[in-house]
């Protein structure tokens, strides 16, 4: 439990995406089996036992501490498990730490009844550190940053595999996955991945620039609209149904209604959304169906979701990925031709003969819920990541606002003695309220101009954050550019922005002349 | 009879020998328990400390920090007026002291800043039975244990073998901490040279004067190639997000602190590699030491008092807060440096505002 105890500490302050992948891959290399296993479902959300409620740790922690002395504490630290985690008195003689595996292993069997015993005696036996990883592990949140994606991308570079490779043998892997550290090792050979519904790696676009044009044949192409919602893959072999999502994460337990409207024997790329009548609602609509746990009559009723086709990967065992994108996609228009539903229909192509009339298109979509146009190689087999060339995304010009910087917050890594992470607000009266918060979109030397706008014009300081003047005279102006808005009850301005960054920054401009709420409460209404 | 000693504005004082404790202002007569800034000011007429205490103090202030500059070693006593006065080790830092002060049979310990656990760069603090005995608080709170510091060593030391493009740029006070972290790798067995920040070179070099070894050491500017990766380099906690470090390219930012015990700290400093190490008792060693001392009295100065006073109470030793003003509550006694834990303050309670749940 102590190496898996210190490596979520070290996840836990580790802001870089690659210092994180180092940390795991670091610690699947040097921790046996079968805790790196548990370890690895733990983080992937592999594991299944009955988790504890706080207020069971709650109790155990007021039989063992003076009632004045936590409250003190708590009220110092603030969050409750890292109290109890620190606060818990060390007992002599305890037993010796427990493992991962032992801890993992012991949970799935245990009565209900036994758990408040079993947790005592852990808690006992283990640091600080370990303790706080065993209360996150029981309650059922680890919160480290660290996706499925990730953890399967750190467990391949172990030997350096392709991490799809890992996520096509998944679905036929358990815990503590004991054949696919064998295979990693190099003492094994690679699992079959015979079980049914495995997830096909996702085929990806690039964005296109000004330089790709030229390059370009439109007679080459095939064009169809880029719907605004989430993209899946629907997978139905033997009798298993599965959602992934393009990462390759189960996300079928929050879509029942998609995975019972899914003909057999078939896989299916698409693009998921809120379908109303067989029309497309926005992204905020779709969001009120993710990440939920319990999906209720009312929620299916009210937001119908279902899948808009892009592509036929597989029918009645027939694999189709290596056929032209021109023949899946009339194999796609015959199939669902024929099984047409309010949870699965066709997305249409756009028909254009250049460059030009694809542009009118695109500035004039059918549907508020098209965020571009995709551009596809007729000839295209179907390959799995970001090939260059095959597939190009056209996106519709991004929405833009003059705001002003409030505050700034140094950056991490690299970017740790820079203030690059900027919250900018617009005016509603005679005040400012934030609308969004943006890292990315501004060069190095640009950088180096904020920061030092920043150093020079704070006027406080909440620890690694400075708020930056910003009056009607004074202040820097950025234009933003973002993809969509939602109302949003968490931010005082009502309003919370897709994908900010920075376009510009508008050192000629007086901050008295940003944009107003007005301005975006027009944009909302519009969406 | 008047006191042996009582809180004033300026500190402790005892009017019979009229000397002040560790004052926080200039006065005609001082003890001193330790050169750090808050305890050790400039100016006094008279001092009466440890020859290191006293060597740290001219490093820092110059020869002229006091007018008499008296040295007297860990158990020797001092007679003034009616009241003697002895220093014994106090752990914290090099020269450290407890001061002993005695009138008859009556007995006051006042600890100064201490912690119970062995430090290669120090003598190890000494219990002295008494009447009242006067702790600090720094870490009074029973969620501040410190682990091992050798299993914090091990942590930077993986942490530089996972990561060995980077450099490592470690946090820590420069007087005491920074030594302690330096003598503690070399115990390790990390035997690379590591790279200092101006602000504690003098210092290190007044650690070795008096026998504390360090090994090879290079003052930053004096580095030969300007590349720093896989090395560390120690440097006060008031460098991070400062300019000064984009000189180090790509770094672990990692801070030595007992602070570090709570998570959100470091996450508000952006730190990446936290160690909890202090130069001040942990909750159990101020408990086991009120335990084993049992004196008449607990006094508490500086720190989290309530916690303290609550348990010292409940286990039948009588204990009362003196709220002593002046001494850095941070504990890391270099307010002058501009600590980053005073720059940061969580929430008026000092937490970070309540999580909903676990």
């Amino acid at each position: 439990m102590n190496r898996f105890a210190e490596l979520l500490a070290a996840l836990a302050f580790q802001p870089q995406r690659n210092g994180k992948l180092r940390l795991l891959t670091d610690y699947f290399r040097s921790v046996p089996d079968p805790d790196r296993g548990y370890a690895l479902a733990a983080i992937a959300g592999g594991l299944k036992f009955t988790h504890a409620k706080p207020a069971l740790i709650r109790g155990l922690v007021d039989a063992r501490i003076d009632p004045v002395l936590f409250d003190l504490s708590y009220d110092y630290v603030g969050d409750l498990a890292e109290t109890v985690a620190l606060i818990w008195p060390k007992k002599h003689g305890a037993n010796v730490s427990p493992g991962l595996g032992e801890i993992v292993e012991r949970l799935a069997t245990l009565g209900k009844a036994e758990l408040p015993r079993c947790l005592e005696k852990w808690l006992d036996a283990l640091d600080a550190d370990g303790r706080l990883a065993l209360i996150k592990l029981i309650t059922g949140g680890l919160r480290v940053g660290v996706s499925a994606r990730l953890a399967k991308t750190a467990v391949a570079g172990i030997k350096s595999v392709d991490p799809n490779e890992i996520e096509e043998l998944w679905p036929a892997l358990s815990p503590p996955y004991l054949d696919l550290f064998a295979w990693l090792d190099g003492t094994a050979e690679k699992p079959s991945a015979k079980a049914h519904a495995v997830f096909r790696p996702v085929m990806l676009a690039h964005a296109i620039e000004e330089e790709d044009w030229p390059g370009l044949d439109p007679s080459d192409f095939i064009a169809e609209w880029k719907w605004d919602g989430i993209r899946v893959q629907a997978v139905s072999e033997g009798n298993v149904d599965r959602l992934y999502s393009r990462t390759g994460e189960d996300i079928g337990g929050s879509f029942p209604d998609v995975l019972d409207a899914l003909p057999p024997n078939v896989v299916i790329d698409g693009e998921l959304l809120v379908i109303r009548k067989g029309e497309a609602a926005s992204f905020n609509e779709l969001q009120q169906r993710l990440n939920r746990k319990a999906v209720n009559a009312k929620m299916l009723q009210e937001f119908p979701a279902g899948i808009r086709a892009y592509d036929l990967l597989m029918l009645d065992g027939e694999d189709l990925r290596g056929c032209a994108f021109v023949e899946r996609r009339a194999r796609l228009e015959k199939f669902i031709a024929e099984r047409k539903s309010q949870q699965l229909d066709l997305s249409p192509l756009v028909p254009f003969a250049t460059w030009d009339e694809l542009r009118a298109h695109r500035a004039s979509p059918p549907s508020p819920a098209v965020e571009g146009v995709m551009l596809k190689r007729k000839v295209s087999p179907y390959l799995p990541g970001r090939v260059k060339g095959e597939w190009w995304k056209w996106k519709r010009d991004p929405h833009l606002v003059d705001a002003v910087l409030m505050y700034a917050q140094r950056g991490h890594g690299k970017r740790s003695s820079y203030y690059s992470d900027y919250t900018f607000g617009v005016w509603k009266n005679d005040e400012l309220v934030p609308v969004g918060k943006a890292y990315f979109g501004f060069t190095d030397e640009e950088l180096v101009k904020i920061d030092r706008f920043v150093r020079a014009h704070t006027t406080n300081k909440f620890g690694p954050v400075r708020e930056v003047v910003h009056d009607q005279k004074t202040g820097l102006v950025f234009e933003v550019a973002f993809e969509g808005l939602a109302r949003s009850t968490r931010h005082k301005s009502g309003v919370a922005m897709r994908f900010p960054r920075i376009n510009r920054l508008r050192w000629d401009k007086p901050p008295g002349e940003a944009d107003t709420i007005e301005t975006l409460e027009m944009m909302l209404t519009a969406d | 009879m008047t006191p042996l000693l009582e809180p004033k504005p300026g500190g402790l004082y005892c009017a019979e020998g009229d000397f002040f404790v560790d004052p926080v202002r200039a006065v005609k007569r001082a003890v001193i328990t330790h050169g750090h800034s808050d305890h050790a000011r400039a100016g006094h007429e008279q001092v009466l400390a440890t020859a290191e205490t006293i060597a740290i103090m001219e490093v820092r202030c110059g020869d002229d920090c006091a007018g008499i500059k008296q040295a007297a070693r860990y158990g020797q006593t001092t007679t003034i007026g009616n009241v003697k006065v002895t220093l014994k080790p106090a752990g914290h830092i090099l020269g450290s002291a407890q001061a002993v002060v005695e009138r008859g049979a009556e007995r006051i310990v006042v600890s100064g800043d201490y912690k119970r656990r062995r430090d290669p760069t120090c003598a190890r603090f000494e219990p002295v039975e008494c009447d009242v005995f006067i702790s600090e608080a720094t870490f009074g709170l029973p969620v501040f244990t410190h682990p091992p510091d050798t299993q914090e060593i091990a942590k930077l030391l993986h942490s530089i073998a996972v990561f060995p493009e980077r450099a490592h740029l470690v946090g820590a006070y420069s007087l005491g901490k920074a030594q302690r972290i330096i003598a503690l790798l070399r115990e390790a067995g990390y035997d690379a040279p590591i790279f200092l920040h101006g602000a504690m070179v003098e210092l290190c070099k007044l650690y070795e004067r008096f026998g504390v070894r360090l090994g090879l050491l290079i003052p930053l500017t004096e580095a030969k190639n300007k590349i720093f990766s896989g090395s560390v380099v120690i440097a006060p906690p008031s460098v991070f997000g400062e300019r000064w470090t984009r000189r180090l390219g790509d770094h672990v930012n990692s801070f030595a602190s007992g602070w570090m015990r709570i998570r959100a700290r470091a996450r508000q400093q952006g730190i990446e590699l936290p160690l909890i190490v202090s130069d001040h008792a942990d909750w159990e060693e101020l408990t086991a030491t009120v335990e084993e001392l049992r004196p008449r009295e607990l006094w508490v100065t500086h720190g989290q008092e309530d916690a303290l006073v609550h348990y010292s109470r409940s286990i039948g030793v009588p204990a009362r807060p003196l709220s002593l003003k002046g001494y850095d509550e941070t504990g890391e006694g270099e307010p002058e440096t501009g600590t980053q834990a005073t720059l940061f303050p969580l929430n008026a309670n000092g937490g970070n505002g309540k999580d909903s749940g676990l």
